[in-house]
């Protein structure tokens, strides 16, 4: 892309200015999908005509001086976990692989009246269940800058397409670090609004109490500008938040004087690889050269956090994932003697390892008998993760940690142990339970991948992580990476 | 030892459909008898991504029957999911309340053969129904060679009331339940119609020697759909679980299906095949917090409770237990009374019931309608009572006036002044009659003055005769003796 360098607010303005128009930029982003996605697989389906249709309606509004968001006519990738009417809606399973949805998820309705341009759906852990997009049933998504390594997931595809500059923006969503995570190994942003910010009507449930769609992009501000166009109360969401929601570009001020960052100590020691401790240290001597302070702080509780999403998490995805019966949408087994056989075989068939996995976890945790050992114990986990939380929020304004213990690891590395692979998600999983906002900021690069950092901030104060992830960028120096494109 | 020796404990869990317009987490109709699937959205059909939202209207009409049954409101409640799979159950969970349920603590006073007995109530809370499989092939899904899915009354609210295991015969559990019935049907709630399934009754049953105080263990009777099954069920319950216990057999804990044609009860499923719902605390909707404020509006909204009404009707207006129990069992007879009471000038309640419950009724019977769909006005009942009361009709005149105004616009008094004018009872129009009748029938006046009283019912033929019927008799009798005197 010739204007590849530019973030998606200043082609935006490019565009309204008459510079270059959506159409144009949306068959740059088709073409750079076709020349490149034989090797990233960040697509699961492209929309091709719907995007032209869109772009060609959407130039024309701007041609009249309609111009409805600061972000009309910039192309994006959606994450195929959220409907777009008449699009296959697949959540990258067998199990929904013919499923075209007739309604459009809140947040993409949003999208899509700022008028954005919808290119393809998202590559991703199949039913958002993963780390690493490996657990696709449409093959994995590749990391942009070795295809030996994993992008992170489960929002790997809508990541992977922002990095590989396919298009500037997508949208993901994060359970317990779906976006941050793969924006981390990925060296793009990524943000996972407070619980209850953006509707989740439209989006395939995987834990309700703990999903939460967000933006990727490259900068901080493109980030801003999206959860403004997406966030705000929905009727169809009882849990959307009723809370006005401010104009997120105005927390875009250059200024971090005096804001005090707590670093968790059980974030920032033998857990976290060297390399990625180092990039976050700098981070933080960057913010101290800005006005800031910061102190290591305990938060013991994480250590509990864990345990406690692996039974949470699981347990919500076992009834969540009940509606996938063969009896309607889904796909249903060629032969059966009985309803159960329809239903078991339908299920077995349909659905992949990892969310088997969780399943039969989830199931297992909520039956008789087991119930308060498992369940019961893991909500009281969850409260003393958000006591903990709220403590630290009395005396510091925003969290910083490492986003991840590491850079992007091995395509195979934790197919035989999927603790291993859960292990990933330490840093973002207690930001999940708690309901707060999150976001991960590139801050530097090991062998060639890059490391995020993790900016958690108090509930609906998003403001303060774009002003902080903002600052930033404007400051630091980060290696260009080139990719393997 | 024998049957007598034995006493039944029974608890009732019953489904009331509540009457609202839309379903209970989304918008779609709750109409009856469409096309199958028509009444349909992304949350019934549980399509991905589909989120619940709460009927704020179940939730007043779920707290309007915990407050008519006395209930505990609970502030906060909250909504669990109920996990098993079947094809009527798109989500594969059923949205109820466990363990923290709307309404708790409540009861309901019955009365068996003038025996006054509380029932407690356990607790209500709010569900979802599910929906309709109709097997093809066969009658159930057994030897069926398909089945078709109609989900158009999947979602539609439901509230189901507990009671405790205080019921302790056929005639207890029937009372209870038409009373449960009475009531919803009152404050408008539910339609409470058993044979439709828009109230449905589980019966749990028990039995165990007279004196002991543990339970015995239990069997959960389903799909009974009328009073007459309700008792017939419990009789064949009681036979059944008593004759194992006295061959020293063990009943088993399991559901059953009621049979309405052989009046028994099969099995249908038994403990070991009883699901582990794995209830947990449900996600999607936030706990369910009923303000001061709103209970307090709520309370204000509250009908007049039928035990209350009763005592007024006795008190205030002299009815009978039978009037009584005819206007308050047939809720459109009852508010129709209550409307043409408001519209009467001066024909007492007593008068009104009478006719409403007794001459209306049997017109309607006859019609093959109903109070809730009737063709004759509450006005017009009015005048016709007033009408009555004043003797501007006899109550003869009045079964012929009543039946013009079925049907038609025109007035009462117009009615009867298409008829010929309504009843004379004025003296003086009647007296020169009664002087002609008499002068020309002067033997019979001999008779009367003879002692002969009864003959003076000739001479009243004869004035009916000449009034076309219309003269008051009371009056004609009076005016004929009186007239025997002078001649």
């Amino acid at each position: 892309m010739s204007k590849a360098k530019l973030s998606a607010i200043e082609l935006a303005k490019k565009i309204h200015q008459g510079e270059t128009t959506s159409v144009e930029l949306t068959q740059q982003a088709l073409d750079a999908i076709a020349a490149t996605d034989d090797r990233v697989n960040a697509y699961i389906s492209v929309t091709a005509e719907l995007a032209l249709d869109k772009a060609a309606e959407v130039d024309k509004r701007i041609k009249a001086g309609d111009i409805r968001s600061p972000l009309a006519g910039i192309p994006i990738g959606i994450k195929d976990n959220l409907c777009l009417k008449g699009t296959k809606t697949t959540c990258a399973s067998t199990m929904l692989k013919n499923f075209v949805s007739p309604y459009t998820a809140t947040a993409v309705q949003r999208i899509l009246d700022a008028d954005l341009i919808p290119v393809g759906k998202c590559n991703m852990d199949e039913f958002a269940m993963g780390s690493s997009t490996e657990h696709s049933a449409f093959s994995p998504t590749k990391n942009p800058f070795n295809y030996d390594y994993v992008p992170g997931g489960s929002s790997g595809g809508s990541a992977a397409t922002v990095a590989a500059r396919q298009v500037l923006v997508s949208l993901g969503s994060d359970t317990g670090g779906s976006i941050r995570q793969p924006a981390a190994y990925c060296g793009v942003v990524g943000l996972k609004p407070t619980y209850g910010r953006i509707s989740r009507y439209g989006l395939v449930a995987f834990a309700s109490s703990l999903d939460q769609i967000g933006p990727f992009s490259h900068t901080v501000e493109d980030s801003a500008h999206l959860l403004s166009l997406m966030a705000g109360h929905d009727p169809h969401d009882s849990t959307s938040l009723q809370q006005a929601v401010p104009q997120f570009s105005d927390a875009l001020v250059d200024d971090v004087r005096g804001l005090k960052i707590a670093v968790p100590a059980e974030l920032f020691g033998e857990s976290i690889d060297p390399e990625v401790l180092a990039s976050v240290k700098h981070a933080l001597d960057v913010y101290v050269s800005m006005g800031a302070t910061y102190e290591i702080v305990s938060m013991e509780s994480f250590k509990a956090a864990l345990a406690s999403y692996y039974v949470i998490a699981p347990a919500e995805a076992s009834a969540n994932l009940a509606r996938f019966d063969g009896v309607r949408y889904t796909h249903r087994t060629s032969e059966a003697e009985s309803l159960k056989e329809m239903i078991t075989r339908s299920r077995s068939e349909g659905f992949g390892d990892e969310v088997k996995r969780r399943i039969l976890i989830g199931t297992f945790v909520l039956s008789a008998g087991y119930y308060d050992a498992y369940y019961g114990k893991a909500l009281k986990a969850r409260r003393v993760i958000k006591n903990e939380f709220d403590r630290v929020f009395h005396d510091y304004d925003v969290i910083l940690s490492p986003t991840t213990p590491t850079t992007a690891f091995k395509f195979g590395q934790h197919s035989d142990n999927p603790v291993q692979m859960y292990l990933n998600d330490i840093a973002t999983i207690p930001a999940n339970m708690a309901g707060l906002p999150a976001l991960s900021v590139p801050c530097g690069v090991h062998n060639g991948l890059p490391i995020g950092m993790q900016l958690v901030g108090k509930a609906l104060d998003e403001a303060t992580l774009f002003r902080m992830g903002y600052a930033y960028q404007q400051h630091a120096s980060i290696p260009e990476l080139e990719g393997a494109l | 030892m024998s049957l007598n020796d034995f006493e039944l404990v029974i608890g009732i869990e019953v489904h009331c459909q509540l009457k609202t317009k839309s379903k209970l987490f989304c918008p779609s109709s709750t109409t009856f008898g469409d096309e199958p699937n028509t009444h349909i959205s992304e949350v019934n059909l549980a399509l991905p991504g589909a989120l619940p939202v709460l009927n704020k209207e179940a939730v007043r009409l779920a707290v309007l029957a915990g407050l008519a049954l006395d209930c505990d409101i609970q502030k906060t409640s909250v909504f669990s999911r109920k996990n098993y799979f079947y094809p009527d159950l798109p989500k594969g969970y059923q949205i109820s309340q466990f363990d923290k349920p709307l309404c708790l603590n409540g009861h309901l006073d019955i009365d068996v053969e003038g025996v006054s007995k509380r029932i407690g109530i356990t607790r209500i809370h709010m569900e979802e129904d599910a929906g309709k499989l109709v097997h093809q092939g066969a009658d159930s899904i057994k030897g069926a060679t398909h089945s078709i899915v109609d989900l158009n009354r999947a979602g539609t609210a439901l509230i189901e009331i507990v009671s405790e295991p205080d019921i302790r015969s056929a005639a207890e559990a029937r009372a209870y339940v038409e009373g449960l019935k009475m009531i919803v049907q009152h404050i408008d709630v539910c339609d409470g119609n058993l044979e439709e399934g828009s109230l449905r009754a589980d019966i749990n049953i028990s039995v165990r020697k007279k004196g002991e105080k543990a339970f015995g263990t239990r069997a959960e009777i389903k799909n009974v759909n009328s009073f007459r099954s309700i008792e017939k069920a419990i009789d064949y319950e009681f036979k059944r679980q008593t004759a194992l216990v006295l061959a020293g057999e063990a009943v088993i804990q399991e559901t059953r299906n009621y049979d309405e044609a052989t009046q028994k009860t099969t099995s249908l499923r038994g403990k070991e095949e009883a699901h582990d719902y794995r209830y947990f605390p449900e996600p999607d909707l936030p706990p369910l917090v009923i303000t001061d404020q709103q209970l307090a509006d709520f309370k204000m909204q509250l009908p007049e409770l039928p035990s209350i009404k009763l005592k007024r009707y006795q008190d205030e207006y002299q009815l009978t237990a039978h009037e009584c129990k005819v206007l308050l069992q047939d809720v459109a007879m009852g508010h129709f009374f209550t409307a043409v009471l408001s519209q009467v000038t001066s024909a007492k309640p007593k008068k009104v019931a009478l006719w409403i419950t007794g001459e209306l009724n049997a017109v309607v019977k006859e019609k093959q309608s109903d109070f809730s769909n009737l063709s004759i006005s509450s006005q017009q009942i009015a005048d016709l009572c007033d009408a009555m009361d004043t003797g501007k009709v006899s109550g003869k005149m009045a079964k012929d006036v009543q039946v013009a105004c079925f049907d038609s616009k025109t007035s009462v008094s117009e009615i009867i002044a298409q008829m010929g004018g309504g009843q004379i009872s004025d003296t003086s129009e009647l007296e020169t009659v009664v002087q002609d009748i008499l002068k020309a029938n002067m033997d019979v006046v001999e008779k009367i003055k003879a002692g002969k009283t009864n003959s003076a019912n000739f001479l009243m033929g004869q004035v009916m005769k000449s009034t076309q019927g219309r003269a008051k008799p009371d009056v004609v009798l009076q005016l004929i003796l009186d007239v025997v005197e002078t001649l």
